[in-house]
């Protein structure tokens, strides 16, 4: 008897392992979508329920949230080749080019060029190339479309027009120096000038990348990551020193350096700061967090004449096709149906998103109108030749952290950058 | 029954034992040793998470021998735990022990004690977040900690608690012990009830003081107990990860940084799995070498 009941558990539990060990999937009528966008989750759905009823094709949407472990998720996946049929890597483009060539993306450039190009050419420019190797590029990926862009973003400094007005300050600065000026003013009134979330270390290297374009140009940047020009270049002091007059002229609030740039959001819209440097989401959780909120949204003032400034401008979201999926063609032909006019217009209302629709943006509100302008002056890691390696890239964030709370000066860090690099140079080499 | 008879029931008998412990030692070595051994084996790989893995044999964990901002991490693990076993436990004993005596409201203190562990560290956060928050508004301080100086008379206390190098890692692991000691207190008190009380009876008849009765009962009946939250507090402190990235984010500069929070940032900032591995591989020794050395001190005073 007891044999028999042993048996028996351990029958189940085999088959519970075989069931785990099931024959690959394939070809059917349904496919899977995982996405981490919380705020897009009910159009999403509402989306694939539209789509059954218009093709007969399931679209199963599936929300794995905060984007960390989403991207934890995704990568667990792709080493257990379980990966869904659509799905976002939110990586750098360096893990992106591994992604493409382990196979787990489907290379889109035939679709987009179908039809002369009609669905490439109905998306942003900057939105496609961000997802896109060109011939030559220094990860030794076949040139190509790899991704779809469902909405694009860019990152600007966003003013609070009531707050500016009970400084006297009637118009928006235009150059840095202006812009520490109206920061003295608003101090004066003791209204707190600036706000962002520079606890997350990539809003911070945005930031500094907007400066370092305007003062060197994106030639001698790249450079820099090349190993050509040093971060003790006295251009690279220069944009160091922006941090440490930001500090000395008490443009920042307090605590920027941890903050999270949900609190910095938070601080915006409950009127605690009247500049902040936020991409083009904020015009969502500004109008969920204060409908009645003034503002408007420039590019961050230039410091310099000798180059123009970059703003960071790219995909907002974006997704890619599994391209070891048997529903390849079916997961492809949902998003191009999810980019279509139509849809775009949808997503842009619910979600307050800039649609990566080019014919769709005629329908956005006036503020997500002052955002989209700045895509035409935009840039992103993505698109550049090279990027940095992220060990020294740690290194400069947090040196700059370093010069905000005091601890450093712009040379000493300039030198710390450098011996990282350095060290990275010559692991290289070897 | 003869010889051949019997040979076949111990082995059925066996093999009956076999295949009842069989799904749970499966589902161990799956879930547990398998990867284990696969995370020493990617210690000795360079990878990036995705796509080829290449041997490197030893060269993570020299490069980790040599890492400062590695060991710097180690020695604020070891700040945020030395507090909690200075400060937290002894506080917790003493609350176990005042709530173990006939008091008024003592079911109260005890449910009051233990709301912060069972909190999340993520909602701890949020809390202290807004306690410590170094904001002003229209003149008016926004974190309660500051407001509370400020209005108390000592403006010149008011600080940036946790955007001060000097005082982020201590304010980090005063958090860090509001939100422990609840688990010492119950553990604590779980452990005073069990002593049986005719010994204290015993003791009063004798007329030994408050004092000798704490040293010679109390003490010493209590040493497992305080052994256990030792080691637990040893433990869970130098883990601490959600409570640093719910207060700091990715930390203030590096002062804030403890071994998880640098395992996750290679992992997930430079994409060096590896080299995350090799950081776990030593971590996970150091906090086995350090359990092993707490239970033979303890061992050694219960023989005193």
């Amino acid at each position: 008897m007891l044999m028999r009941q042993s048996l028996t558990i351990c029958s189940f539990f085999i088959f519970g392992l075989l069931a785990g060990c099931s024959k690959p999937p394939s070809p059917s009528n349904n496919i899977l979508l995982w996405h981490w966008m919380t705020d897009r989750n009910d159009t999403f759905q509402q989306f694939a329920q539209e789509y059954q009823k218009e093709t007969g094709v399931k679209v199963t949407v599936e929300l794995f949230a905060p984007s960390d472990s989403y991207s934890q998720k995704i990568i667990a996946a792709a080493q257990a080749n379980v990966l869904p049929d659509i799905y976002g890597i939110l990586d750098k483009k360096s893990i992106v080019a591994d992604f493409i060539k382990a196979g787990l993306v489907a290379d889109l450039t035939g679709a987009m060029e179908a039809d002369g190009g009609a669905w490439a050419n109905s998306l942003f420019d900057k939105a496609l190339s961000d997802r896109s190797f060109v011939a030559g590029n220094v990860y030794g990926v076949k040139p190509g479309i790899y991704g779809v862009p469902i909405d694009v973003t860019d990152i600007q400094l966003i003013y609070n027009k009531k707050l500016l007005l009970k400084a006297g300050i009637k118009e928006p600065p235009k150059t840095f120096d202006e812009f520490i000026k109206d920061a003295q003013a608003l101090k004066r009134v003791g209204i707190t000038p600036f706000v962002s979330g520079w606890g997350e270390l990539w809003l911070l290297d945005c930031f500094t990348s907007n400066y370092a374009f305007n003062i060197m140009g994106e030639e001698k940047i790249f450079a820099t990551f090349r190993g050509e020009v040093k971060y003790t270049d006295p251009d690279w002091i220069k944009v160091f020193s922006i941090f440490a007059e930001l500090r000395d002229k008490g443009v920042l609030i307090d605590g920027i350096v941890t903050k999270g740039n949900k609190y910095a959001e938070q601080d915006f819209a409950l009127e605690r700061a009247a500049f902040a440097f936020n991409g083009s989401w904020c015009v969502n959780v500004y109008h969920d967090m204060n409908p009645d909120l003034d503002y408007g949204v420039i590019p961050p003032p230039p410091i310099s004449t000798a180059y123009p400034l970059k703003i960071w401008g790219s995909s907002g979201s974006s997704f890619v096709v599994n391209g070891s999926s048997p529903n390849k063609d079916k997961a492809i032909a949902f998003l191009k149906w999810l980019t279509a006019k139509e849809q775009q217009v949808v997503l842009a209302r619910e979600t307050y998103n800039l649609p990566s629709n080019k014919e769709a943006i005629s329908v956005i509100s006036p503020i997500l109108e002052e955002f989209a302008k700045g895509m035409d002056e935009s840039t992103h890691p993505n698109i550049w030749p090279i990027n940095e390696d992220p060990s020294v890239s740690e290194a400069f964030d947090k040196g700059i952290q370093d010069i905000i709370i005091g601890e450093k000066t712009p040379q000493q860090v300039a030198l710390d950058v450098q011996k990282v690099k350095d060290l990275k140079m010559s692991k290289g080499k070897n | 029954m003869d010889h051949k008879d019997k040979a076949t029931a111990i082995f059925k008998d066996n093999l009956q034992n076999f295949l009842f412990v069989l799904p749970a030692f499966a589902i161990f070595c799956v879930f547990y040793i398998y990867p284990f051994y696969k995370m020493i084996n990617l210690s000795f790989y360079d990878w990036r998470g995705i796509g080829p893995m290449h041997f490197i044999g030893l060269a993570n964990y020299k490069e980790l021998m040599g890492d400062n901002l590695w060991w710097n991490s180690m020695w604020h693990a070891g700040y945020i735990t030395l507090i909690a076993l200075v400060f937290q436990n002894p506080l917790a004993f003493a609350l176990a022990l005042a709530c173990d005596q006939q008091i008024r409201m003592k079911r109260f203190y005890r449910v009051v004690f233990f709301i912060p562990p069972v909190l999340s560290q993520l909602v701890v956060g949020l809390i202290w977040n807004w306690i410590l928050n170094p904001e002003m508004q229209n003149g008016q301080h926004i974190g309660f900690l500051n407001h509370f100086l400020y209005s108390s008379g000592f403006p010149q206390l008011v600080h940036d608690w946790l955007g001060d190098p000097k005082t982020a890692l201590t304010t980090i692991a005063i958090v860090n012990s509001w939100q422990g000691f609840g688990w010492g207190f119950i553990m604590f008190l779980a452990g005073l009830q069990t002593i049986d009380k005719q010994l204290y009876e015993a003791a009063r008849i004798d007329g030994a003081s408050a004092w000798k009765t704490f040293t010679n009962i109390t003490m010493p009946m209590m040493l497992p107990v305080i052994l256990v939250v030792i080691i637990l507090t040893i433990l869970g402190c130098m883990q601490v990860f959600v409570l640093i990235l719910a207060l700091v984010n990715e930390g203030l500069v590096n002062h804030t940084d403890v071994p998880v929070t640098r395992i996750f940032s290679a992992m997930q900032n430079t994409n060096r799995f590896g080299y995350a591995c090799a950081e776990a591989v030593i971590f996970g020794t150091i906090l086995v070498c350090v359990s092993f050395i707490t239970k033979r001190v303890s061992d050694k005073a219960k023989q005193a």
